[in-house]
């Protein structure tokens, strides 16, 4: 099957809607949809609404609490997938403006996710007339839904049996089907998942873009959390939408000369800047992999060390020449920062498209560590490779890295053998062996089934079925509440871990990426300055989610004068930026402290969610050992001189008097109470109480005093939940 | 071959007819931020000239719906229809050729019609061609190498 047209879609049901614009970047109602009663709504968006959650992950987290209880699991019907874009979202002037916010209850946590995503679709769905699509129920066929937003026309239609589910098939050929003609190709934008997602709870969704240069599609990643499971587990197919008309100001900003001059402020510092900073225009986030190998904090053999001599081989130049150049690949429109390069003419060695020349999206520096040398994987075309196939089985590249590496030590330790993989090699290093996991994965394989549980249930199938050691498979599988950590090496940084393990969903870098002001710049000395930092940088980063922005454009790009600021850190210009650009776009004012009370009702919120549905425990926040500290032996004696130092003027003890296996044990006692104490500060910043619990005095005063939430922090202090 | 508007310094004055005529002409109104050819006052009797020059098409090659072109006549055309304003092309132009007027939804730039070197006074203005360059390809070789493979 190669081609179809919407006349192989049966209708299922349809509904017409009232086009409206956009007004001051909201529409103020969103759309519900059942897939398995076949409903579909209009729900208005209050003013309460507007007022405590904003827009974006806020309304996300917020439709998800009043559809769910405190029961409802991942795969039950009422489970939902909001996608929500928030008031900023769409213009094409400010770089970094076209993020959708996928939240769910993931299937690795047991709590909401939340997954930030560029494409088209986000946009493109507001511009149609919604500030969220929520995506309830299950159906019991194929079903694809189609919103028209020049039409006012939605459908739910079921999918052929034969169509594809793999990705880079399946948005192609929906996205031919479903534009007019050639011209109308850029104005439809698919949301899918892939065969991988329909068997593991690493399951994503991809986010397209037409590109009309290479004429076809390209993909972002929804990536964190299984929410492709989800979408699966619905038989949902695909989401499609079509919109023609993008223009300046399709989000309707009160002082649209104002979004312009902000964008174009920007554009330019990108331009002039970019090739003296972070080079995003020609390597993508991948620029960051020799300065990670060089600081030793690229993740190796599992997160086991931080740096190898090999590193260069996977360095930025590489990408920067394999990555086709000079193209605008900006994963919205307006975003010259450019990030989302591809490689193009790549030829699969592997899996069911062997021998096939395709075009692989990224990869970014995530997946390059992650699927690399954290797998000790230097060879650039088995990253492509791994990066290729997870997308089109949609498969979330970092926590399948994550979940790799833990097997393939598994593997060096004796704990799995061939016989255990189905004939599988998972020596370090061997990517073709990590890409035979995902085709055993797809092909319904048990150890491929196995494989995509994830590090926390295959920590504990270890110890269950292969008499591995209860503490070693704990210290050693990098997650924290179910979600696999991302690629970085948080050993040597109390903060990180903090900025890993102190988060709401789990251990994602979006939340707060400190490594280097405490690491290399040393900024965060004390406590107390780790603390502030992990209160306002999770608030600051939570701001971009709530608006529909990326992250990437505040600090990977700077003003020239940057560092002539207090605080540079913080990019003071660019938080500026966003405060004009809000009230250009809504009509709001909008102050820097402002932008942090927005962010903190909906991240005490989401803990709360987290609480009320039984976690959210001081006890949930812990990291496992690796990210702490060192487990093995020959991890301490790689850095000896550097644990031995600490030891000695840390510690005050004598560590020339002192076997390995001791010194281990002085250092994690040492570095774990390092962590509680950490705790104790951040809690204390965050106006929680000492078990991780929202107060309600603290909830009034930010102005999060919805009735659920109050009821919900009161249940948890009294010991009720 | 590449149609463009050939400017002489050393000849102009600063009469603003040439920014009048194109303004006029686009926008039905004089208005010398309207203009697409520019007049900088340097001092000393002196004026810079800008207009795009057609040939280095960074524009073409950064606009992300494709909606700058180079014509047959190598002329670098914007698509009003397909323009979303997100004016990287006006960051990207290297001369500041590539023009925009607060709160117009796109951009705009000379387009060699000629309207200014008849009013021109002093013969500073003409249309002429030019050769194809290197650069002038580049746009084209870009599309060429990403071009999607045959299955």
């Amino acid at each position: 099957m190669n081609t179809i047209t919407r006349s192989n879609f049966a209708i299922l049901t349809e509904q017409h809607y009232e086009l409206r614009p956009v007004k001051r970047g909201y529409n103020m109602r969103t759309l519900y949809v059942n897939v398995g009663t076949r409903t579909i709504a209009e729900k208005p968006v209050s003013e309460t609404m507007k007022a405590k959650f904003v827009g974006g992950k806020g309304f996300g987290l917020k439709l998800l609490w009043d559809a769910t209880q405190p029961s409802t699991k991942w795969n039950d019907p009422e489970n939902e997938i909001v996608i929500a874009m928030g008031p900023i979202c769409g213009n094409t002037n400010y770089p970094g403006s076209g993020k959708s916010l996928v939240v769910s209850l993931s299937p690795l946590t047991d709590i909401p996710i939340d997954s930030n995503v560029g494409g088209f679709f986000g946009p493109y769905l507001k511009f149609s007339g919604f500030d969220a699509l929520e995506l309830q129920g299950k159906s019991d066929r194929e079903t694809i839904l189609f919103i028209d937003g020049n039409e006012g026309l939605i459908q739910l239609l079921e999918a052929p049996a034969d169509l594809p589910t793999d990705t880079h098939i399946l948005a192609e050929m929906l996205t031919q089907a479903f534009a007019r003609d050639e011209k109308d190709l850029q104005n439809v934008s698919v949301v899918s998942s892939g065969r991988g997602a329909e068997v593991s709870p690493l399951g994503l969704l991809n986010f397209s873009l037409y590109d009309k240069r290479r004429k076809s599609i390209r993909v972002k990643q929804a990536g964190r959390g299984g929410i492709g499971h989800v979408f699966r587990d619905k038989k949902l197919k695909a989401l499609v939408v079509r919109y023609a008309g993008t223009n300046q100001n399709s989000n309707g900003a009160v002082n649209p000369a104002e979004v312009q001059r902000l964008g174009l402020k920007l554009h330019r510092e990108i331009i002039v800047n970019d090739d003296l900073q972070t080079k995003m225009r020609r390597q993508g986030t991948a620029h960051l992999m020799e300065v990670m190998n060089d600081y030793d904090l690229l993740p190796t053999k599992n997160h086991r060390y931080g740096q190898d001599p090999r590193g260069p081989e996977v360095a930025s130049w590489v990408w920067e020449k394999l990555l086709s150049q000079h193209l605008p690949d900006g994963c919205w429109y307006g975003c010259t920062l450019a990030c989302a390069h591809a490689v193009d003419h790549f030829e699969l060695q592997t899996g069911p498209y062997k021998g096939q020349k395709v075009c692989v999206d990224g990869p970014e520096y995530e997946t390059a560590a992650g699927v690399g040398p954290n797998l000790y994987v230097y060879d650039p075309h088995g990253i492509l490779e791994l990066n290729f196939y997870c997308d089109t089985y949609g498969i979330d590249t970092i926590s399948f890295g994550t979940t790799t590496s833990f097997l393939m030590e598994c593997w060096e330790l004796g704990i799995i053998d061939a016989e255990f993989t189905g004939g599988i090699d998972l020596s370090w290093g061997n990517w073709k062996g990590a890409a035979q996991i995902l085709h055993d994965m797809v092909e319904g394989k048990p150890f491929g089934l196995l494989a995509g549980k994830g590090t926390k249930f295959l920590a504990e199938y270890m110890v269950r079925e292969r008499g591995a050691d209860p503490q070693l498979m704990k210290d050693i599988a990098l997650n924290g509440k179910g979600l696999e950590q991302s690629q970085y090496i948080s050993k040597e940084s109390l903060a990180q871990q903090g900025g890993y393990y102190l988060t709401n969903k789990g251990p994602q870098h979006d939340e707060a990426w400190l490594i280097f002001m405490d690491m290399v710049n040393n900024h965060l000395p004390t406590f107390e300055k780790k603390a502030e930092a992990l209160h306002y940088f999770p608030m600051f980063r939570t701001w971009f989610g709530l608006q529909g922005l990326c992250k990437l454009p505040w600090n990977d790009i700077e003003p020239a004068d940057n560092h002539k600021y207090p605080e540079p850190n913080k990019v003071p210009e660019h938080v500026q930026n966003y405060c004009d650009l809000y009230t250009a776009i809504t009509g709001e004012p909008l102050t820097p402290e402002g932008l942090i009370l927005q962010s903190e009702r909906v991240y005490n919120f989401q803990r709360l969610f987290n609480i009320r549905r039984g976690y959210g425990h001081r006890k949930d926040d812990y990291p496992p050992y690796r990210a702490v500290g060192p487990v093995l032996a020959d991890e301490y004696y790689a850095r000896q001189e550097r644990y031995d130092k600490q030891i000695r003027e840390k510690i005050g003890l004598d560590p020339s008097a002192m076997s390995v296996e001791e010194k281990l044990r002085v250092i994690r006692e040492y570095r774990m109470k390092q962590y509680d104490s950490l705790v104790d500060a951040v809690f204390e910043r965050r106006g929680w109480t000492m078990d991780g619990c929202p107060t309600p005095e603290h909830l009034r005063k930010i102005g999060m005093d919805v009735p659920e939430a109050i009821e919900t922090a009161e249940a948890r202090i009294a010991g009720r939940i | 071959m590449i149609k463009y508007l050939k400017l002489d310094d050393s000849k102009c004055v600063g009469c603003m007819d040439c920014t009048a005529a194109c303004s006029l002409l686009y926008f039905k109104e004089e208005n010398p931020a309207k203009s697409a050819i520019q007049v900088q006052d340097v001092g000393n009797g002196k004026f810079l000239l800008v207009a795009c020059d057609q040939e280095c098409r960074k524009c073409v090659m950064e606009c992300p719906t494709q909606a700058i072109t180079v014509a047959k006549n190598g002329v670098v055309m914007i698509n009003k229809n397909l323009c979303v304003g997100c004016l990287a092309c006006v960051a990207v132009c290297p001369i500041g050729a590539m023009r925009f007027y607060p709160g117009l939804g796109y951009p705009f730039k000379c387009i060699a019609c000629g309207v200014c070197v008849k009013e021109c006074p002093k013969d500073a203005l003409a249309i002429a061609e030019k050769e194809e360059s290197p650069q002038s390809h580049q746009w084209a070789e870009v599309i060429a190498a990403v071009a999607k493979d045959k299955e």
